[in-house]
């Protein structure tokens, strides 16, 4: 399936950007359809015109993104993923400050990589861990003034205009998903919007789905590396790849307990 | 007993100024703090994505949490009835806004974005603690304002009973609600309790009415005006039971947690490994904070001086800072219990690999922030009990009010 990269520096506001792409796009559809390579592309193409509405449309509840982690995919060292989120969203232009060991405990990350042992077994588990995209998010809950938000769609994020850097959002969040802008930022890039005292956290790659691709930077990069440990998609959609594979395969939310259904779901933990 | 002169507070001029100058430096310190704080972010502070709240919430949350127990003493006499408390009411309504103004400030400097305040102001998230709690404090302020002006003004006398009820009300209403900023945390295992809303209004009545107590000694104190024993006496047991009560409510809350497996392994962690937290939670809180105070505070000699009672009283509020901090840092050092039955080998994000906590020091520039508030709030006494009459000119014995109990004797004698 093809799948269309919106440059890089686009501002996600910005109509004409979008409409051209939407163009692009559905010039594109158009071969694919014409190429008559129909049981293949068929779905694909259902799938493109809808997000192709979606971005002149408002955001419905159609959809609810997540993602599915198969945790045994994971390889250990492996940091694809995690390294492609920063430069998907410009964390990798962050400038280091004060002591090494201060700013590991005080720079932006969106994913990052956890490994586990079961105290009782000794198995060993690597996942990524980011925001889990909760349905009831407590961090959106708890949030003063309503930068915390859930889009219709399931995706969780941070108005940064709204954002007054209280970081209660930080406390109430049960997977310390979020990062505080401790520092200056320079060098961001338009469609993700960062600054000094403002809180962020993993987004699902928020311009890619206004902008219509089908995926996350990080399930491309762990799918690039031949892990496939990482499946992006739509959980309301029941033939959707992701649903189909969370029928086949056992998968559970991180502290199940709290019961905030979450958008990320997780196999062999 | 005769009627209650209220006086301005008449120290020579140069002791007055030279106080106020102590206070403006160091407010100015802090003012010098925030701006370095704000233009630099956060990382010139201790705070880091673990410990999102440093220290001066600990200074924030003391006096937002003393602001609402100050107001104790005037509720006692208003609403519980107890003449030999009225006087102190117009002076526990005032540091009752003081001390709330210098926590408030100190929480808006140290937002990230602090000059978005209107936007804290504008928009509002009803699901939010939070945002009600910006509704709890502005509320508080105005009535209390109201409450001072029904105790010094004639015409606001018929109007004194409803509102202190109404201000005890509230007052219980806001310290639930600062408790509950950390009680409804469903995240943290050192939260997620409902027992801190009571608990906080616990440390309220005991922080509050130790800092009541040092302002009122301290301007009695200057200004030569006198303290009668029986006074002294109702304060000291006051402050004594209201330590007790802390205690009891901490010892609840530990015991709960105890029972519950899931926290085991915070308590475990504070009340015996967790290092630096542990040593402040049991000699700074327990120790300092409630045990020591307790024990002048019955102690049949030392408990009849006043420097001993000064001395209490200082202790209590150390403690209340060991308490902040153990409560508001401790709980955040202590890494979230994300995958139960499991151990974090290695993580990209400080999650509390191997179980370690995570780390925090405080800056300099947060605790002259904090400082800073406190002095806020101080500079706001002062300079009210010298401007307006908030002090009573004397508490001698002969002056205030007999007590309830000798009150009910006198009226059992006289014929009716
Ligand atoms: S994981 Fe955390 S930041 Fe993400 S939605 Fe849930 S509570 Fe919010
Ligand atoms: S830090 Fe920003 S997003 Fe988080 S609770 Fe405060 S205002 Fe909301």
């Amino acid at each position: 399936m093809h799948r269309l990269h919106a440059p890089h520096n686009q501002p996600s506001g910005d109509e004409s950007p979008a409409e051209a792409v939407a163009t692009t796009r559905r010039a594109l559809i158009g071969t694919a359809a014409g190429l008559g390579a129909a049981a293949l592309v068929a779905p694909g193409v259902v799938l493109h015109t809808l997000s192709a509405q979606a971005e002149t449309a408002p955001i419905t509840n159609k959809s609810r993104w997540g993602l599915l982690i198969e945790t045994d995919k994971c390889a250990e060292g492996c940091r694809a993923c995690i390294e492609a989120c920063d430069h998907e969203h410009g964390l990798d232009r962050q400038v280091p400050e004060g002591s090494p060991s201060k700013w590991e405990q005080q720079k932006a990350v969106w994913i990052r990589k956890v490994k586990l042992q079961d105290n009782q077994t000794g198995r060993i588990t690597q996942l990524p861990l980011m925001c889990q995209h909760c349905e009831h998010p407590p961090c959106v809950d708890v949030c003063p003034t309503g930068a915390s938000f859930k889009r219709a769609d399931g995706i969780v994020m941070v108005d940064r205009h709204l954002c007054i850097g209280c970081r209660y959002c930080m406390m109430a969040c049960p997977y310390k998903a979020r990062s505080f802008i401790h520092h200056n930022t320079t060098g961001q890039l338009t469609a993700v919007p960062r600054g000094k005292g403002c809180v962020e956290s993993c987004n699902l790659c928020v311009h890619r789905r206004d902008y219509g691709q089908d995926s996350t930077a990080c399930a491309d990069a762990c799918a690039a590396t031949g892990h496939h440990a990482i499946l992006f998609g739509d959980l309301k959609d029941p033939e959707s790849p992701i649903r189909r594979r969370m029928r086949e395969i056992q998968n559970r939310q991180i502290r199940e307990d709290l019961g905030l259904n979450t958008g990320v779901r997780y196999a062999g933990i | 007993m005769k009627r209650i002169v209220y006086r301005e507070w008449r120290i020579p001029p140069q002791r007055y100024w030279s106080l106020i100058g102590y206070l403006a430096a160091l407010i100015g310190i802090g003012a010098l703090s925030f701006g370095y704080m704000e233009h630099e972010g956060h990382w010139v502070t201790g705070m880091s994505n673990s410990v999102v709240w440093g220290m001066p919430h600990v200074f924030a949350v003391f006096l937002i949490v003393s602001a609402s127990g100050a107001l104790n003493i005037a509720s006692i006499g208003t609403v519980f009835k107890k003449p030999i408390y009225k006087p102190l009411g117009r002076l526990s309504g005032l540091l009752a806004v003081a001390l709330l103004v210098g926590g408030l400030l100190i929480l808006v400097t140290d937002l990230g974005r602090p000059e978005r305040l209107i936007v804290a102001m504008t928009h509002y998230n009803f699901s939010s603690i939070f945002a009600w709690n910006i509704y709890l404090y502005t509320g508080f302020m105005a009535i209390v304002i109201a409450y001072l002006w029904s105790m010094a003004d004639r015409q606001g006398a018929p109007f004194n009973y409803p509102i202190g009820v109404f201000a005890l009300i509230w007052r219980l209403a806001l310290t639930t609600g600062t408790g509950s900023i950390f009680g409804f945390l469903v995240a943290r295992q050192a939260y997620d309790a409902a027992i801190l809303g009571p608990m906080f209004v616990a440390l309220s009545l005991a922080y509050g009415l130790a800092v009541f107590m040092l302002v009122l000694f301290f301007c009695f104190e200057e200004e030569g005006r006198s303290i009668g024993p029986r006074v002294l006496r109702r304060l000291r047991n006051l402050l004594a039971l209201f330590v007790a009560v802390v205690l009891y409510f901490v010892l609840i809350y530990h015991l709960t947690n105890l029972y519950m497996a899931k926290k085991d392994a915070f308590e475990h962690w504070l009340l015996l490994g967790g290092g630096f937290y542990t040593f402040v939670f049991w000699v700074g809180w327990i120790l300092v904070g409630n045990l020591v105070p307790l024990w002048i505070l019955y102690h049949p000699a030392l408990s009849e001086q006043r420097n001993w009672i000064i001395a209490a009283c200082t202790l209590v509020i150390l403690g209340g800072l060991a308490a902040m901090y153990v409560i508001i840092i401790g709980s955040q050092a202590f890494p979230l219990a994300m995958f139960p039955g499991h151990t974090i080998l290695e993580s990209g994000f400080n999650d509390g690999v191997q179980g370690a906590a995570a780390s925090y020091w405080p800056s300099i520039p947060e605790v002259l922030l904090g400082i800073g508030g406190v002095a806020l709030s101080l500079l706001i006494i002062l300079v009210g009990v010298r401007v307006l009459q908030f002090l009573p000119e004397s508490l001698a014995d002969e002056v205030v009010a007999p007590d309830e109990e000798q009150l009910a004797e006198a009226v059992a004698v006289k014929p009716a």
